[in-house]
């Protein structure tokens, strides 16, 4: 109850003053919110009347005795939570308008020859209607992979922004994806023995390529690969791009943190992990990062028996890097869950024999891990010096359950919150038809 | 992705899915069809020579202790909310309901819900559950009979298996104690539904709720047309979908005439469906996206005479509350799905607010394994949002979108859906303001037996399933 009550009049009183002081300045790029209930992402504990200063699009300082500098909008949040936008860990944010409609879903590419070397970049709409309903929800940065290839690797994700802008991408090829478990399977030729295979021969087949071009077509013919997918899977066996492994029976967790002893410099990030809390101390002692959907508690198909919300908190409490994703119910429209569920685990601490997350893990599980997780904690992803400015303040405590931005800004920009979605409700306010047809009220 | 998702949103031929539904009525007493087909309603069927309950109920409400819970704040489930109230369960029924005054008798179990909250058990209108189990192997995919678009003869309640561990989940993790479990949207007629008691049993009949009315469910839009295109038959378009159906309800009325005759005719069980929603024996729960369906919906139910009880998911509800409240229509809604399909494109995170606001019956649902087991979450953001557009809506106001509406739409509301005297005690202990992300179920009572306790791992179902299996008896 007590989280859930805002002082609404005040607030209201508050966001009046903040918007009429942003009208004056909304070309401006170097702010200071201050006076804010200020998270800086990074697992520590919420400041009661911080401040955070951007200026040329970066954060410069965070914090309880932070000065604010000459020449800056000043926000006055009086009282309001900020924090560093949300990362949505695991994601289609960008690739999708309309799920059933094919030409607007660019998620996977089932019936291309290429795999591996797929890029998403061209893929991504930043003007999709996603992207701006994403953004509302307080979501400002994603990391987004494909889905699906006719092949066993998906192709290389991007990590993008959702500015309210055309340029999207911040990072591109900044993973390669891969299923394992049954979904590897079927693309592999019907059995886990041919997706392990398939993934050595393919592997080989890039490094040998690397030494000796002229060596693939010896190769590609039973590793099924092309001359770009090849090129990708280098970046991979060097290390150099996280390979993202969908993964989820417990076994199966095993055999893939075991692909390292043929290839060492893999980065793996696991995702899904249903089952990781099996196996969570081999998890923690391989130091690999694991993006979990968190609330999947049902034995969806048989690599999921084991399924449970305590997941989360135990891979945590096993010293697993935890990112919280929002993937196996919606990949591209609803990634606002992503705080939701993060609030989930929290109160997941007040049922026995349960284990979830602390408000300020759960937090940072939405923000700094998973930039940690695709190797950008320096960049994005939380609220310390020099990170991206990527600024969200909320109407609530931004874990509970339809608490709003009601500012963002992304690399220091204020942006639009208008959406599709509010248009249409502005429309329909009355729903019968007044002097003219509602085709005229807008 | 999750199933329901998947018969949702996976853009390829398999997806049927779940999303269908009717509408109930929204009064159990008033359940008669309102136009002149109606007007020998109940004798109609009430003449067949065949039994209309062959299936029946074998449920048996569990062993209760008299108990008291002091010191919560009580939702009631029709919009009254008390303060350091007292509620008093005996022998499986709401014994009284009132505040820190109500005497406690000797006997009774007293349980301290000092900062927590008590409300009636929620009932969610639109479940698969059991149709589409956990795991969703094909060999369990039992849903959607998709040879014919209009399938009234099958009953969901054949295809449900019990030993799905999604019923506990909704229990434990949802204080979900009724729902309705509905066959697949593939179909303009997809079948009928059947209303379960949230118990595990050896069998579906010992899960049905006692005399809950059948429900049919009836699809509109884009999932028929696409099924049965694509099998190069009707329907293929939206016309078709209205062709298809009116040649069919024209067939119903002519047999339920037969049938009030008292004229001899073969036992048909598609038209023994049709004929008991015409009569209003049986709820009309029709799948419906958008707006301009709806309506044309409402006109065809008075074209044959029978009567919408609810239009289910209707994303573009509140581009038509003010119809929906004139036809005494319910809504069940998501609080913010969208995107999935073109029907779902115009979703607004406000419907369910805007739709109450109108007037009209309104109720969340899920449609789903995993959304049943926090519809508490999806009405406190749907709340929210409506709020934020300035409305002033009570949070016990709120809880009728779980408690009495859903209750009327599966015309139980007379015995559950509420917490008042004499009903069945379906009741949630929460441990903290149930709106909030931070709280999960305590306890789950139905019909006054304690059947979930957070406290006490005796008291969290394992399925068959689950037994023997990896995370067996987990908190899950």
């Amino acid at each position: 109850m007590s989280r859930m009550m805002v002082k609404t009049a005040a607030l209201t009183a508050v966001l009046a003053m903040v918007s009429a002081l942003s009208a004056t300045s909304v070309s401006a790029q170097d702010v200071a919110i201050r006076n804010a209930k200020l998270v800086i992402g990074d697992g520590s504990a919420p400041i009661d009347g911080g401040t955070v200063v951007v200026r040329g699009g970066k954060i410069v300082a965070a914090g309880a005795h932070v000065a604010v500098p000459a020449g800056v909008t000043v926000v006055n949040a009086a009282g309001a939570w900020v924090t560093p936008g949300i990362v949505a860990a695991f994601s289609r944010v960008g690739l999708v308008e309309v799920d059933a409609v094919d030409g607007t879903n660019d998620r996977g590419a089932s019936r291309s020859r290429f795999s591996a070397g797929l890029d998403i970049s061209p893929a991504l709409n930043p003007m999709g209607s996603p992207v701006a309903v994403n953004r509302a929800a307080g979501v400002t940065r994603a990391i987004v992979a494909p889905s699906e290839s006719s092949n066993i690797f998906a192709g290389q994700g991007a990590v993008v922004d959702l500015g309210d802008d055309m340029d999207m991408v911040t990072r591109p090829r900044a993973l390669q994806f891969i299923s394992f478990g049954e979904a590897g399977s079927s693309k592999a030729g019907g059995s886990r023995a041919a997706t392990f295979l398939l993934f050595r021969e393919q592997l080989l087949a890039a490094r040998s390529y690397a030494r000796n071009p002229a060596s693939l077509a010896e190769w590609s013919n039973g590793a099924m690969i092309q001359r770009a997918d090849a090129d990708a899977l280098v970046a991979v066996i060097d290390g150099k791009v996280p390979l993202f492994v969908r993964v989820d029976r417990a076994s199966d967790i095993l055999n893939v943190l075991k692909l390292r002893s043929d290839f060492p410099a893999l980065k793996l990030v696991l995702v899904g992990v249903t089952e990781g809390w099996l196996v969570a101390r081999e998890l923690a002692a391989g130091k690999v990062p694991v993006i979990v959907s968190p609330l999947t508690d049902l034995p969806g198909n048989f690599e999921r028996l084991g399924a449970t919300q305590s997941n989360a908190g135990r891979l945590a409490a096993a010293g697993v890097a935890v990112s919280v994703g929002v993937f196996d119910d919606d990949d591209a429209h609803k990634m606002g869950y992503t705080t939701q569920y993060a609030g989930n685990l929290v109160a997941l601490n007040r049922i026995a024999g349960a284990s979830g997350l602390s408000w300020d893990q759960a937090f940072a599980a939405i923000s700094s891990i998973p930039a940690k997780a695709v190797g950008m904690d320096g960049q994005i992803g939380s609220l310390q010096a020099g990170r991206v400015g990527d600024v969200v303040m909320w109407d609530n405590d931004p874990l509970e359950l339809g608490s709003r931005p009601t500012m963002v800004w992304i690399d220091g920009k204020k942006q639009s919150l208008v959406t599709r979605q509010g248009r249409l409700r502005d429309r329909y306010i009355t729903p019968s038809e007044g002097a003219l047809p509602k085709a005229y009220v807008h | 992705m999750t199933k329901g998702h998947y018969f949702l949103a996976a853009a390829s031929l398999a997806l049927v899915g779940c999303s269908t539904s009717g509408g109930a009525e929204t009064q159990s007493a008033s359940r008669k069809a309102p136009t002149s087909a109606a007007n020998s309603s109940s004798s109609a069927t009430a003449k067949a020579a065949f039994n209309k309950d062959p299936y029946p109920s074998t449920y048996k409400a569990y062993a209760g202790q008299p108990t008291a819970v002091r010191g919560a704040t009580i939702f009631d489930g029709e919009g009254g909310r008390i303060d350091n109230g007292t509620i008093l369960l005996l022998n499986g029924k709401v014994e009284a309901v009132g505040g820190a005054e109500l005497v406690v008798p000797a006997n009774y179990v007293v349980v301290d819900g000092q900062g927590k909250f008590v409300t009636p058990g929620i009932i969610d209108v639109h479940s698969h559950l059991g149709d589409y189990p956990s795991p969703g192997v094909e060999a369990h995919s039992d849903g959607n009979e998709m040879t014919s678009p209009t399938t009234p003869e099958v009953w969901s309640e054949h295809s449900v298996w019990p030993q799905d561990p999604g019923f506990s989940r909704a229990l434990a993790n949802g204080g979900v104690t009724a729902l309705q479990i509905l066959p697949g949207s593939a179909n303009l007629m997809g079948g009928r539904s059947v209303t379960l008691k949230n118990v595990p049993s050896r069998t579906v009949q010992g899960m049905k709720f006692p005399n809950a009315p059948y429900g049919l469910k009836m699809a509109c839009g884009e999932n028929p047309k696409r099924v049965y295109g694509a099998k190069g038959r009707a329907p293929s378009t939206r016309m078709g979908n209205f062709a298809v159906n009116r040649q069919t309800w024209a067939r119903a009325v002519s047999y339920k005439k037969k049938l009030d005759e008292g004229k001899a005719v073969e036992r048909d069980l598609a038209m023994e469906t049709l004929a008991g929603v015409l009569s209003g024996e049986i709820l009309m729960h029709n799948h419906c996206y958008r707006a301009d369906e709806m309506a044309q919906v409402v006109d065809m139910s008075k074209e044959f005479g029978y009567h919408v009880s609810t239009f289910h998911h209707a994303v573009e509800a509140y581009k038509i509350g003010d119809i929906l409240a004139r036809e005494n229509i319910c809504a069940a809604l998501w609080a913010d799905w969208w995107g999935f399909k073109m029907e779902g494109y115009d979703s607004v995170p406000e419907n369910v607010p805007m739709v109450h606001q109108a007037g009209a019956c309104t109720i969340v649902h899920s449609d789903d394994e995993n959304q049943i087991q926090r519809l508490n979450q999806e009405a406190a953001k749907a709340l929210r949002a409506g709020r934020r557009m300035g409305m002033t809506i009570s949070d016990e106001t709120a809880w009728t979108w779980l408690g009495i509406n859903p209750a009327k739409a599966l015309g139980i509301d007379k015995v559950t859906g509420s917490l008042k005297a004499g009903k069945m005690a379906d009741v949630v202990l929460w441990n903290g303001h149930p709106f909030s992300a931070y709280t999960r179920p305590e306890k789950v009572w139905v019909d006054g037996a304690m059947l979930y306790d957070a406290n006490n791992p005796k008291l969290r179902p394992v399925s068959d399933f689950e037994l023997g299996q990896p995370g067996e008896g987990d908190v899950k």
